[in-house]
């Protein structure tokens, strides 16, 4: 009865080589694609405990974002210093819900797989460290995030503050407000990550939306430095503008258009001209000028500012603003006051201003300053970037005039001896606009001769003013706290 | 005409060449003792020296391992590793003791690879263990440490293969209990089924007995006495077996009458799966009957009818039994059922797909992402992640050769029983491992049983050392030579001592 036995022993032999044939299949063959699911938590898990890239300030060297060695097995932890100041900034690192923000657009940096940081890896390998990941000097000032974030906070505040360079786009403040602390997400408490996670997003408020670059607003009068800037560059600087406290719009059937309050325009006389309309803030002269400015040249220099690009990163993606359709002539003369479907991120509206006080030329907004090795020695430095050329320098300059002459005619508290420009906005939203607070805006460069820094304050629905509240009223003391900040040794 | 003369030795205490014919009465002509030929005055080598030697190795591996984990988990080494290690070596050393005392010319290969799945199974479940305790901590249920108790069970099996070396002088004694083991294991496979779900369920299957602090499965041992009972029942009833029946298409049938035991065990397979609701067992013992039927009358008709009832089981099972489909179907597409009942398999198949081709180092996968069956059912699979295709590979390759060894000792055993259980029990043990690594890759449904030596669990552990035992047993008595010698036939004295014979010349 041998023979059966050695038949049997052949079958024996079959299955196992089946069974290394299909762990062949398995892990040599479809490896690749099990390695890679997103339903596969190893690598995601390996990448987590590795110890993670920091963010730094430029400034003073401030640690952002940072980690702490702990004792479990995900053997680092992803600390945030003021969480929620930072949180627009920094974004979020949890094992759970993945990465948001800076967090998760130079996530190849921060955690080592970055090409350029090869090299170091590799050095790593032999000589037998942990890898590690790079860091990212970021350009935020912490002066600027911190009085900023104090400012709208205080106050309770719904809304967002950006500080920009003009010269360079560098951001050196992006606050929203409510924030969330990223602490809470980043913990390796699963049930407190969880726990975070389910109030912010069920927070009517939103905290974990970046107002500054991922909700557009009426910007309302604010968007009057782009007519006014338009008029501007095509020769309608000096046309002489209505004054009447209302005016019928083009094919309107009797709707009509009215200033602030009814109020007629300038000290008397039926007409005004640029500088007084802007300065205070006439919404009957800025719709007449957006109508014989026309469609097309409204759009070109709202394009030039930045308006409408589709794909700004910072690097995170900024949520596209735009002038809406601009179906008919009714819908220019609003357009023209920042109101019908125009809407801007906070941070293109500081581009507005960035623009004008950089002597017309839009720069393109960064929040990457350096991206350094491990060691903190420099692998690639951010260099400033012409996004275009929105004014001419004599044009902005003019344009700066008339901001000058707008603070001067803006209330609100923090004015020092510093030369201010700026505009004040007071946005209708809403279904029923005369019965909902109005977004308060204050867009603002300073000082007005050497420009340091601009600014863009956006309060949402009033603030605490209710229905009464303007831009000067709520937003401008922020904003003018924001350039004190930045021009107190602000390098 | 010259007779055939033993060289030099006028004597010959060994057995004579002329005296042991390769035809003849020994079928089992790989079994005879050949060295006695060349040299009678000395007894075969019982290579216990090569079998320590390859169990010190099996040893160093292990510890090893053990260090590698602690290096990758933990960035330290504790003490921890020495007691895992002291007692593992003790364990190993009482077993090769046992078997230079009580089986001296036993199999050298059998034992170190089984030591050596043993050990890499215990470093598997010691690593499980710390990514389990590390999941669970804060859990309404904390992670209970799976490797102390093994290493517990590793000392009762250690037990029960002493007993067993001891007791079981001869494996042709077992066959004189062949009914009353048939019995036993019949009770034995039968009982959880029989008694009430709080005594036998657990998680599911009822295939437990909970005595107390105690929990074992009597399926494990039910295979082996089983085993026993059919080698013994087939050796003294093959005829039965043989006798032709009708021939169709070239195969003879057997007679309908003769039916009825393959009908039997699979009317067992059946009501264990459906009482016990236990896919594994009920494949392991069905697919154990029908191949040592075969092996018992060479007859392939016996697999074709045993295949044809097996088909038609499944079919049935898939049809009636919810568990059984859902089974299928996670085997089918184990990621339609993500969330629910392919994410265990799923997750199986990250492990292997992470660990590629040369693992992602030991200590330095995730387990624990294949839940509370890591370090059972699903071993193989935390293997494939942190040893790679590599280490399963190389798990595989112990398996058979194990089951190689056992498959040779029972071609060279000179007793029918002997072969018969021999060859049943290295089947046994490939079969399993074709099961249970087969579900876990998705080759075959996934079924729920254990790899041998490999997983943590106390009943799988003891029965597998005790089968051990035996194939040990059985390759003992094939390379031993024999005690008694056959009665020698008549020494023919030489032909120049010859006495001259006148011999008639016919007319």
């Amino acid at each position: 009865m041998n023979t059966p036995l050695r038949r049997v022993g052949l079958a024996m032999l079959a299955m196992i080589a089946l069974l290394i044939a299909n762990t062949t299949y398995l892990q040599v063959v479809e490896a690749d694609g099990y390695r890679a699911d997103p339903r596969n938590q190893r690598v995601l898990l390996d990448e987590y405990s590795r110890e993670r890239g920091k963010l730094i300030s430029q400034f003073n060297g401030e640690v952002l974002a940072g980690v702490k060695a702990t004792n479990s097995r995900l053997r680092f932890q992803r600390t945030y210093t003021n969480g929620p100041v930072y949180a627009p900034v920094t974004g979020y690192y949890s094992i759970r819900y993945g990465a948001g923000g800076l967090e998760r657009s130079e996530d190849e940096v921060l955690n080592g797989s970055d090409p350029r940081l090869l090299v170091r890896r590799m050095s790593d390998v032999i000589t037998g460290r942990d890898p590690r990941g790079g860091n990212v000097q970021l350009t935020v000032d912490p002066k600027v995030q911190r009085e900023a974030y104090q400012q709208m906070t205080s106050k309770g505040y719904s809304g967002s503050v950006v500080a920009l360079r003009p010269q360079t786009g560098e951001i050196l403040g992006m606050v929203s407000t409510p924030s969330y602390d990223p602490n809470k997400l980043s913990t390796h408490d699963s049930n407190q990550q969880q726990e975070a996670w389910t109030n912010y997003n069920n927070d009517p408020n939103r905290p974990m939306v970046n107002r500054a670059i991922q909700d557009t607003y009426p910007p309302g009068s604010t968007f009057k430095l782009v007519t006014a800037a338009a008029a501007l560059e095509n020769g309608k600087g000096d046309a002489s503008l209505p004054a009447d406290s209302q005016i019928a719009l083009p094919s309107g059937g009797g709707t009509t258009l009215e200033n602030y309050e009814g109020s007629h325009c300038g000290s008397g006389g039926n007409t005004v001209d640029l500088e007084t309309a802007l300065a205070l803030s006439c919404n009957t002269a800025f719709a007449k000028l957006a109508g014989d400015v026309g469609r097309e040249p409204l759009l070109d220099q709202a394009a030039k500012f930045g308006i409408g690009g589709e794909d700004l990163q910072i690097p995170m993606r900024v949520a596209q603003s735009s002038l809406g359709e601009i179906a008919d002539e009714a819908s220019l003369y609003q357009t023209g006051i920042g109101q019908r479907d125009v809407r801007l991120t906070p941070l293109q509206d500081a581009m507005v201003a960035a623009s004008i006080a950089n002597g017309g030329t839009t720069m393109q907004p960064q929040l990457v300053k350096e991206v350094l090795a491990p060691d903190l020695t420099t692998i690639q430095e951010f260099t400033p970037e012409t996004l275009d050329t929105a004014m001419s320098g004599a044009n902005a300059e003019t344009l700066k005039q008339m901001m000058i002459k707008s603070e001067e005619n803006t209330s609100g508290e923090g004015k020092s001896d510093l030369t201010i420009a700026s505009k004040t906005g007071t946005a209708e939203h809403g279904s029923d606009p005369k019965s909902t607070p109005p977004h308060a805006w204050y867009v603002a460069f300073a000082p007005a001769e050497n420009p340091q820094v601009a600014i863009c304050v956006m309060v949402e629905s009033g603030g605490d003013f209710g229905l009464v509240a303007t831009g000067g009223k709520v937003a401008a003391s922020i904003g003018r706290a924001t350039i004190d900040a930045a021009l107190r040794g602000g390098g | 005409m010259t007779p055939p003369v033993p060289g030099g030795s006028a004597g010959g205490t060994g057995p004579s060449a002329q005296g042991s014919p390769a035809s003849g009465q020994s079928p089992a002509g790989a079994g005879q003792p050949a060295s006695g030929q060349t040299d009678p005055g000395r007894l075969p080598p019982t290579r216990r020296g090569t079998e320590l030697f390859m169990l010190a190795f099996a040893a160093l591996l292990v510890t090893s391992a053990f260090v590698l984990v602690e290096a990758n988990q933990e960035q330290t080494l504790t003490w921890a590793i020495v007691w895992y290690g002291l007692s593992y070596l003790a364990v190993f050393t009482a077993a090769h003791l046992a078997v230079r005392r009580w089986a001296p010319y036993a199999d050298p290969v059998i034992l170190p690879c089984v030591a050596l799945l043993n050990g890499i199974g215990l470093v598997m479940i010691y690593r499980i263990d710390l990514a389990q305790t590390e999941k669970f901590a804060g859990t309404d249920t904390p992670w209970v440490d799976a490797a102390p108790r093994q290493l517990m069970w590793a000392a009762i099996a250690l037990a029960l293969f002493l007993g067993a070396m001891y007791w079981v002088s001869d494996h042709r004694t077992l066959s004189r209990y062949t009914y009353t083991f048939g019995l036993i294991g019949l009770i034995a496979l039968a009982l959880p089924g029989a008694l009430p779900s709080a005594i036998s369920e657990v998680n599911g299957s009822k295939v437990w007995l909970r005595l107390g602090p105690l929990s074992i499965q009597p399926g494990e041992f039910a295979k082996i006495l089983l085993m026993i009972f059919f080698a013994g029942f087939l050796v003294s009833k093959r005829d039965l077996f043989t006798t032709a029946g009708r021939k169709i298409v070239g195969m003879e049938l057997p007679r309908a009458r003769d039916l009825g035991p393959v009908l039997a065990a699979w009317a067992v397979s059946v009501g264990v799966l459906v009482l016990e609701k236990d896919l594994g067992n009920s494949l392991l013992f069905f697919g154990m009957v029908l191949v040592m039927l075969y092996m018992a009358t060479e007859r392939v008709a016996w697999v074709v009818v045993g295949l044809t009832l097996f088909v038609a089981g499944c079919l049935i099972a898939y049809n009636v039994f919810s568990h059984v489909e859902s089974r299928v179907h996670a085997w089918l597409d184990p990621f339609a059922d993500y969330d629910a009942g392919g994410f265990q398999i799923a997750q199986a198949l990250f492990a292997f797909g992470t660990g590629g081709v040369g693992g992602t180092g030991l200590g330095a996968g995730r387990p624990e992402m294949l839940l509370r069956q890591a370090n059972s059912d699903f071993i193989t699979a935390a293997i494939g992640e942190e040893l790679g295709f590599v280490g399963l590979a190389a798990i595989l390759m112990l398996y058979m050769l194990v089951a190689l060894r056992g498959m040779r000792s029972a071609l060279a055993v000179r007793d029918t029983f002997g072969k018969l259980l021999g060859a049943g029990l290295s089947f046994s043990l490939v079969l399993q491992v074709f099961v249970v690594v087969g579900g876990v890759t998705t080759l075959i449904p996934l079924t729920g049983i254990t790899a041998p030596f490999l997983s943590a669990g106390g009943s799988s552990m003891m029965a597998n050392y005790i089968l051990v035992a035996l194939l040990l047993r059985i390759s003992d008595a094939a390379r031993r030579p024999q005690q008694q010698a056959r009665p020698r036939p008549q020494q023919q004295a030489p032909l120049s001592d010859a006495h001259t014979v006148m011999v008639e010349r016919p007319q």
